[in-house]
């Protein structure tokens, strides 16, 4: 019995190393990157001979042509992401409650059409988004990003909201009627405090998603103290001899917010995201 | 603001003939529901009709007929399809359920496995493109170590650019997927492999015959649900490839955006509007599946 144990083991063993390697060699690339001195990034060495904290400093003092708002597009990327997070946090809420609790009129039919949204591959939404963020005066405004962000992340907010709402006991709703409260007060007082976890997953994938964004964020944005961070590291890719190693550095700081809060949220994230899915 | 006062009055007075009045409860259901309504009205039901009013000229389809890359664009987004999503899901079938096993040291990488989908792409896939370059790219130099010989022009041919952005694809979205197939598995009773195990089942027929039925459903709703989301993958194109070389990567989602870059946008709303057969289809599924 225990050598079967023990060849079982070393079969998920075989599976779990090249899964490791492979998840983490692009990753890995980044870091040997951004802790090397140009000469060594370039020389193909795996490991980083002469760590170096130098990129970063370049990065946080601005001290490169492609870095001179850093900090700035840096803030832009922050203000972008949670603005984004709060008011689709905010819309949908208030969506799910009226759909799920209220069970307001042509509610399905708005949930249908959200659903629809959710399901427009987001390059093809782009074009004309970009159009009609033109007509509306908006483009190069961080508004046109913001709004372009909250119509992409709110459908699939309402329909987990949705999902998770419908779980709640209708009869706390109906106490709370026979108490006389208020439509308002129910969405305060009962409904908020119950989907604080489903809440907290929803805001958290706004606000990534926002943060994450570079298509609409590069179409929406050209003005170079407006872009967000992403924008500007795609700046990189347009001149040939462009500092990568800076480019990494700024990329590695670019990505780590992101991951920590993953990282803070995953409980959230995880059953918050994934219960939807699992139910259909 | 009246309708903001409404919740106060009894709505057992009713004043004057109006037709039914509203209760506050579906008032509030209405003005709850009308922030959504207004960003889905602007931002997705005028765009999408205005789009559609810019690709009503049938010379922006001949033009587009007429572009070689069109054609190859096709052909692309066709392959990025078939080939990397079912590769993709097939995979992250079978690492659900590597994952699901209890050892520490699986739980500690799959901590580690969802970094590539915790992470923006830019940097990441930026990072693969430099890992690539053919003259100082860590592979290559690799390669020459090894082998002595130099290494392919990774991005510079059609197909192996292609591949690799297939690729990059399967690398930022796999652990999604694998999560989601994660939760599908663990949803499933454990006492029936428990019975199976007892009956002497082996590891294949348990998977055959409990795990493959109760997953199906769910791994064909990811799998519909992730060839509408390739569609629009444009990170994965771009930013490796640019749609290089000689625009031969192009896929549709890419090349929409070319046009656009390019200020013709008539021939961008056509690119998208000759996708819609393939879009359609699969947003139909979909929506029967979720609205239910």
């Amino acid at each position: 019995m225990n050598t079967r144990k023990a060849l079982t083991e070393a079969r998920l063993i075989l599976i779990g190393i090249p899964v490791a390697l492979w998840t983490l060699i692009p990753i890995y690339h980044m870091f040997l990157f951004a802790l090397s001195s140009k000469q060594d990034a370039f020389s193909g060495e795996l490991l980083p001979l002469h760590p170096t904290l130098n990129n970063f400093r370049i990065v946080f003092e601005e001290k490169h042509y492609f870095l001179i708002h850093f900090w700035r597009q840096l803030g832009n990327s922050l203000f972008i992401a949670i603005t984004v997070g709060i008011i689709t946090l905010v819309i949908a809420a208030a969506a799910a409650f009226s759909i799920s609790r209220l069970k307001s009129r042509g509610g399905r039919l708005v949930m249908n059409c959200a659903l629809f949204t959710y399901f427009i591959p987001a390059a093809f939404l782009a074009v004309p988004m970009y159009k009609a963020m033109g007509v509306y005066g908006l483009l190069n405004s961080q508004w046109a990003l913001i709004l372009a962000m909250i119509t992409l992340a709110s459908p699939y907010a309402i329909w987990v909201l949705k999902q998770a709402s419908d779980k709640l006991p209708y009869e706390l709703d109906e106490a709370a009627r026979i108490d006389g409260a208020t439509p308002l007060q129910l969405f305060r007082l009962v409904y908020v405090p119950l989907m604080v976890p489903s809440l907290v997953a929803i805001g958290t994938y706004a606000l990534l998603l926002a943060w994450n964004e570079y298509l609409y964020a590069f179409l929406l944005l050209s003005n170079d103290k407006d872009i967000t961070l992403a924008v500007a590291l795609g700046h990189f890719l347009s001149a040939d001899d462009s500092p990568w190693e800076v480019l990494m550095a700024t990329g590695l700081i670019y990505a780590l917010p992101p991951a920590a809060i993953y990282y803070v949220f995953r409980r959230y994230m995880v059953t918050g995201l994934t219960a939807g899915a699992v139910k259909s | 603001m009246s309708t903001l006062a409404l919740p106060q009055i009894e709505p057992a007075a009713p004043s004057g003939p109006v037709r039914k009045r509203m209760s506050p409860w579906q008032t509030w259901g209405f003005i709850l529901l009308a922030p959504y309504v207004v960003v889905f009205l602007v931002f997705v039901l005028y765009p999408v009709f205005y789009g559609l009013w810019l690709a009503r000229h049938p010379q922006s389809y001949v033009d587009l007929v007429n572009d070689p890359i069109f054609f190859g664009s096709v052909i692309n987004t066709l392959i990025f399809l078939i080939v990397a999503i079912n590769l993709k899901m097939m995979v992250a079938l079978f690492l659900s359920g590597f994952f699901i096993r209890t050892q520490p040291w699986i739980r500690w990488l799959s901590v580690l496995f969802i970094l590539p989908w915790a992470v923006p792409s830019i940097p990441t896939i930026l990072s693969v493109r430099f890992m690539l370059n053919p003259e100082w790219g860590i592979v290559n130099q690799v390669i020459f170590r090894i082998s002595g010989a130099d290494g392919p022009n990774w991005l510079n041919d059609r197909w192996l650019a292609l591949s690799m952005a297939m690729a990059v694809h399967v690398w930022k979205s796999l652990p999604f997927w694998t999560m989601i197939l994660i939760a599908g598995r663990l949803s499933i009773p454990g006492e029936l492999y428990e019975a199976s195990s007892v009956d002497g089942a082996t590891g294949w027929q348990k998977f055959r015959f409990i795990t493959w039925p109760s997953v199906q459903a769910l791994y064909l709703t990811s799998l519909i649900l992730s060839m509408i989301w390739t569609l629009g993958d444009f990170n994965s194109v771009y930013l490796l490839t640019g749609g290089g070389p000689a625009d031969l990567t192009h896929v549709l989602a890419t090349l929409g955006i070319r046009y656009l870059r390019l200020d013709q946008v008539d021939l961008s709303m056509a690119t998208i509007v000759c996708a819609l057969p393939l879009v359609l289809p699969l947003v139909y599924f979909m929506m029967k599946r979720l609205s239910k």
